[in-house]
């Protein structure tokens, strides 16, 4: 990444790296840049130092090295009450002493602003997620829908410009989710806030963000826009992560322009198109989305599957197949009219198109 | 909806009222509930509340003086005490069969003892009469018989105190538990040297106070600490907190005689470091400050215990989301960590002030005269200088004291407010 680039951004890692214990790094050379008015996620399992980066920008873990820079300032050395930036926890973390309206006030009252303005601009918080006539009751009485509610209303209430959420729809229930991942992302639209947003959630991810980082093993696998990220995975982690993916097993034979020829482990041989993978010889990991599957024999890379398992899902049908020994093979069928119906155990011809099949780091 | 919610009580399928069949369902369940604490129950009532009620009744229980001279509180009735007169013969004679028949059961020296609790001088009148009782001529009258033995029988106070406590209860005990005593004209405090009880009282008090005090200063930063150091520091920790629980009373008890004292370690490595000089050693152990410093050391660990599960409790992030919305770090802690571990506070407190003010046994070792609780004082009347009844005012006094200030608690702090674990 351009140094440029980190200079402009509204939000910068600069080589960030981190370390517990001295021994492992749990955040290894992190570089990302934030524009202003952007929705950022960090995607990645657990363990993969998204919420470690999340910290550290919000100032309750210090780099080990490298600089994080908010609105092109080194913001290293100053503590997170200075820092202004919002933050919603995983369990919300609302006061339990204090009444709602208790809570949205506290930001305002560390900073010293005017009883009447306070209460105006609590007011105006609550109005903005339908919250209005809760500000006397205490979290103990609000659902969780509630709650989340009101600790992103706490996060907005002294209108930062940066607000960072940590896995803040993960104790909801899925209807209860999505529907808050549309405010959340309406809030977002509306406030023109910056917002850097960690989950393990794709579809989450997938859903809310301008651009999503796949973080993996302490470093950032792919940074790209949501459809970029499913429909062009970088290597083979991103591609097994986001969303549902096929995988084959295969050596390269021959490159031709921006496709490969490959062999197939188990005797078959076809087109893929390389994305991250070596040169003839190597090995490689071919993807492919069970979408981009078809039950017919038309596309230029053939192969005969037979049928494992089927699991009907209205309007789609699962279809586990063994494919060159890959017993794991999913398909899905539409469930609509003029499509083939299979049975268990039946032999079926399958194909799928060259560029449908990307060639991936093995 | 069916015509029972209308019409009257909801029955239930065979027809009987819901209510009636509910509590003849959980019948069964509570009967057995009340099997299970059963032995408890016993064990509780025969050994705690049993023993206490009684303690508690002797501390207005004055059957003595009725039971042992009974003919003489019968006549003594009719005679007006404030006439400045003697009784008349009757009483005499009363008094001369009463002590024939206790002097037989050596019964005479008991009532001497409880009078003598009035009125010193009362067991040894007493005593030397009953040596005689039996030797008296028929031909004398009584009154000049008893005079002759000692002078006390012709004093018109000898009489109004056997008067005065002659019925079967008496608030005596408690008005000698306030430093005050029942004289002819109602009760009238004691004289300024023989005031001692509401001097001990106050002064348990204050100390007690003072130790809670200590102890909620000293154990806050400790429980914080175990609640949010990394777990094997923490366990550490806990052990040295737990060590003084583990060792003796009485060991930990010398122990600080051993460091307090005049030639103590404390006193010696201050002259040594020259803060002090060595004519000007601290007096540190048998006074105040030595049941003091004792005793908050010793119920440390019942303030720090209770404010670590509390603090336990309370999710870290809730400091992290005060800083993150602007707060500074003794802001964050002030208005948000303080308030939640406010029930390990209440709870801490109220377990050391309790256990503290009715402390006996490190008062006695270490406290010398001014460091002594009112605890010290009701075991020396059970103990020392048996007088059950005035040990029972005290402790009487004790509990409604504790009790009195846990209901101001409760309106102040309120009790639900508490937590233990």
């Amino acid at each position: 990444m351009a140094l440029d680039d980190l200079k402009n951004a509204y939000v910068a890692f600069d080589r960030v790296q981190k370390s517990y214990d001295g021994e492992i790094l749990v955040v290894k050379d992190l570089n990302l840049a934030i524009g202003k008015g952007e929705f950022l996620t960090m995607l990645g399992p657990s363990g993969s130092g998204k919420t470690t980066c999340l910290m550290m920008l919000a100032g309750f873990e210090t780099a080990t090295h490298g600089d994080i820079l908010l609105d092109g300032k080194p913001i290293n050395n100053i503590p997170p009450h200075k820092r202004g930036i919002g933050m919603v926890f995983q369990n919300y973390a609302l006061f339990p002493h204090m009444t709602v309206g208790e809570n949205l006030a506290f930001p305002l009252e560390v900073r010293k602003i005017g009883k009447s303005e306070r209460d105006d601009m609590v007011k105006a918080a609550l109005d903005m997620v339908q919250m209005g006539d809760f500000a006397g009751r205490r979290p103990a009485q609000l659902s969780g829908g509630q709650q989340q509610r009101i600790a992103l209303a706490r996060a907005l209430v002294f209108k930062p410009e940066l607000v960072l959420m940590d896995e803040p729809l993960g104790a909801l229930d899925k209807q209860l989710r999505e529907q808050m991942q549309y405010e959340i992302k309406h809030l977002h639209e509306s406030l023109g806030i910056t917002v850097v947003y960690v989950t393990h959630d794709q579809s989450e991810a997938l859903t809310m963000s301008d651009r999503v980082a796949v973080f993996e093993d302490g470093r950032i696998q792919q940074l790209a826009t949501p459809a970029d990220l499913y429909e062009r995975p970088e290597n083979a982690f991103v591609a097994q992560f986001i969303g549902e993916n096929n995988t084959l097993n295969a050596t390269i034979t021959g490159v031709e322009g921006n496709m490969v020829a490959v062999d197939i482990d188990g005797g078959m041989k076809g087109h893929a198109l390389a994305v991250n993978c070596g040169g003839v010889g190597t090995r490689t990991i071919l993807s492919i989305r069970p979408e981009r599957v078809a039950l017919n024999s038309d596309g230029p890379n053939k192969a005969d599957a037979k049928v494992m398992e089927l699991i009907y899902l209205g309007d789609h049908i699962r279809c586990r197949l063994v494919v060159s020994g890959n017993d794991k093979f999913i398909v899905k069928v539409p469930n609509s009219a003029g499509q083939k119906h299979l049975v268990v155990g039946e032999t079926t011809p399958i194909s799928w198109h060259s560029e449908d099949c990307r060639a991936l780091d093995a | 909806m069916s015509d029972a919610t209308t019409t009257g009580p909801v029955l239930a399928a065979d027809g009987t009222p819901l209510k009636k069949s509910l509590s003849k369902a959980l019948r069964r369940q509570k009967i057995r509930a009340l099997m299970l604490i059963a032995p408890l129950l016993l064990f509780v009532t025969v050994t705690f509340i049993l023993p206490i009620g009684d303690m508690l009744f002797r501390s207005v229980e004055n059957e003595i003086v009725s039971n042992i001279l009974p003919r003489t509180v019968v006549e003594l009735d009719s005679w007006d005490s404030t006439s400045g007169d003697l009784p008349d013969e009757a009483v005499y004679a009363a008094l001369a069969a009463d002590l024939l028949i206790a002097v037989e059961n050596r019964t005479h020296i008991k009532v001497g003892i409880r009078l003598n609790y009035e009125l010193s001088g009362m067991t040894s009148l007493f005593k030397k009469t009953g040596r005689v009782v039996d030797d008296f001529d028929p031909d004398l009258t009584f009154a000049e018989q008893f005079i002759d033995i000692r002078d006390d029988w012709g004093e018109v106070e000898t009489w109004q105190t056997i008067q005065m406590y002659s019925s079967v209860y008496t608030n005596g005990y408690f008005v000698s538990a306030i430093d005050m005593r029942k004289g002819p004209d109602g009760l009238e405090r004691l004289p300024d040297g023989q005031r001692v009880y509401i001097t001990s009282m106050i002064r348990t008090l204050v100390m007690t106070l003072a130790i809670t005090l200590l102890c909620l200063i000293i154990g806050y930063p400790v429980a914080w600490l175990l609640a949010n150091l990394p777990m094997a520091k923490a366990n550490l920790l806990m052990i040295l907190v737990l060590l003084p629980f583990w060792t003796s009373l009485l060991v930990r008890t010398s122990a600080w005689k051993v460091l307090l004292q005049k030639q103590g370690v404390i006193n010696d490595v201050l002259v040594w470091i020259g803060i002090i000089s060595d004519d000007s050693r601290l007096a540190m152990i048998n006074n105040q400050a030595g049941t003091i410093i004792t005793m908050t050391h010793i119920l440390l660990p019942f303030m720090i215990l209770p404010l670590y599960s509390v603090m336990k409790g309370i999710p870290p992030t809730y400091l992290r989301a005060a800083k993150s919305l602007g707060a500074t770090n003794w802001t964050a802690f002030w208005r948000v960590y303080f308030p939640q571990s406010v029930p390990g506070i209440g709870a801490g407190a109220i377990l050391v002030f309790i256990l503290s003010v009715g402390y006996y046994i490190t008062p006695e070792l270490v406290g010398g005269p001014s460091g002594k609780f009112l605890s010290n004082w009701i075991a020396e009347f059970v103990l020392a200088r048996p007088n059950w009844g005035l040990a029972a005012a005290l402790g009487a006094i004790l509990l409604g004291l504790v009790m009195f200030l846990y209901v101001l608690y409760d309106k102040i702090v309120g009790i639900d407010n508490v937590k233990l674990g």
